[in-house]
């Protein structure tokens, strides 16, 4: 038995992290949740579109890419697509590259995970925003006037 | 404070069997749904990443070239890459049913509780999903003109 004086410890008896870090894990928790959400309305509504209705993968090509881009709507929906879904999924492979290397090999994937993450975002929101339908065959259809005239 | 380890003895002392170990405890954590739908998730999450970087860079085609976009993209209606696209279906319907009952989980009152039957509602949800989905894909795919 122990001859020292009873301490009281007042609630909560065990130590948080500190704010500033536990604001910074818990922001990238919300995050995964919040876009999850959000991107289950989008990428459903994306192969809906793309994949399902007409005759599926079977219609993609350059005219189908550039009937969708002549309207802003689509614009933005990939656009949202393409940072929500990139990021949750960045932040996902982050958690599992924090699970399973260590050291130096860790500093290296995640760098490598930033860059590409930061790379294709610019790249993909360039080619959204700065579509031009004419580098398509202008010989004939509604781009034949479209692109003539410019 | 008295010894915590070992039997207690006495004869008003009821024997209680320890939990007997599953089959394969020991080498996993904790096995079953709970497990099993992280695993899952995991797996689901990095093919879908991967999927995500490739889909990025061959859609960028669009911005250079007509006939290189359209020649990429026709690889995608071949057989090969049309149970490839299925698979990705099937992996971002898992991913997104399991994710929602993650959500569930931790924004729900009392719904860690029946976390075992949201996991077989995910599922239940997952292969409906994919019933209306696969016969329709593959007819794309292999069926004629």
């Amino acid at each position: 038995m122990s001859d020292t004086a009873t301490t009281t410890v007042e609630p909560p008896r065990y130590s948080r992290a500190p704010r500033k870090a536990r604001g910074l894990e818990k922001r990238a928790w919300l995050y995964m949740r919040a876009s999850g959400i959000l991107l289950v309305v989008l990428i459903f509504g994306h192969l809906l579109i793309n994949m399902f209705l007409g005759t599926g993968v079977r219609a993609i090509d350059f005219a189908f890419v550039a009937g969708k881009l002549a309207n802003p709507f689509w614009i933005v929906w990939d656009s949202l697509i393409l940072w929500l879904a990139l990021i949750h999924g960045a932040n996902g492979m982050r958690t599992i590259v924090n699970d399973y290397a260590r050291g130096a090999l860790r500093a290296v994937l995640l760098g490598a995970l930033l860059v590409a993450t930061v790379v294709l975002l610019v790249l993909g929101s360039l080619v959204l925003w700065t579509f031009d339908p004419c580098i398509g065959d202008t010989s004939s259809g509604v781009l034949a006037e479209l692109c003539g005239a410019q | 404070m008295h010894e915590e380890s070992g039997p207690a003895s006495g004869a008003a002392t009821a024997t209680i069997d320890p939990p007997k170990p599953r089959r394969i405890a020991g080498t996993l954590y904790r096995g079953r749904e709970g497990m099993w739908s992280w695993v899952l998730h995991r797996i689901t999450g990095v093919a879908i990443f991967f999927f995500l970087l490739v889909h990025i860079l061959d859609t960028a085609l669009v911005r250079l070239d007509a006939d290189a976009y359209d020649a990429v993209i026709g690889t995608y209606k071949t057989p090969i890459m049309g149970l490839g696209e299925a698979g990705l279906v099937a992996a971002i319907g898992l991913h997104a049913l399991n994710g929602l009952r993650i959500i569930a989980i931790d924004f729900i009152p009392g719904a860690t509780r029946v976390q075992r039957p949201l996991f077989w509602i995910a599922i239940v949800l997952w292969v409906a999903l994919l019933a209306g989905f696969l016969p329709r894909h593959l007819m794309h795919v292999f069926g004629g003109a």
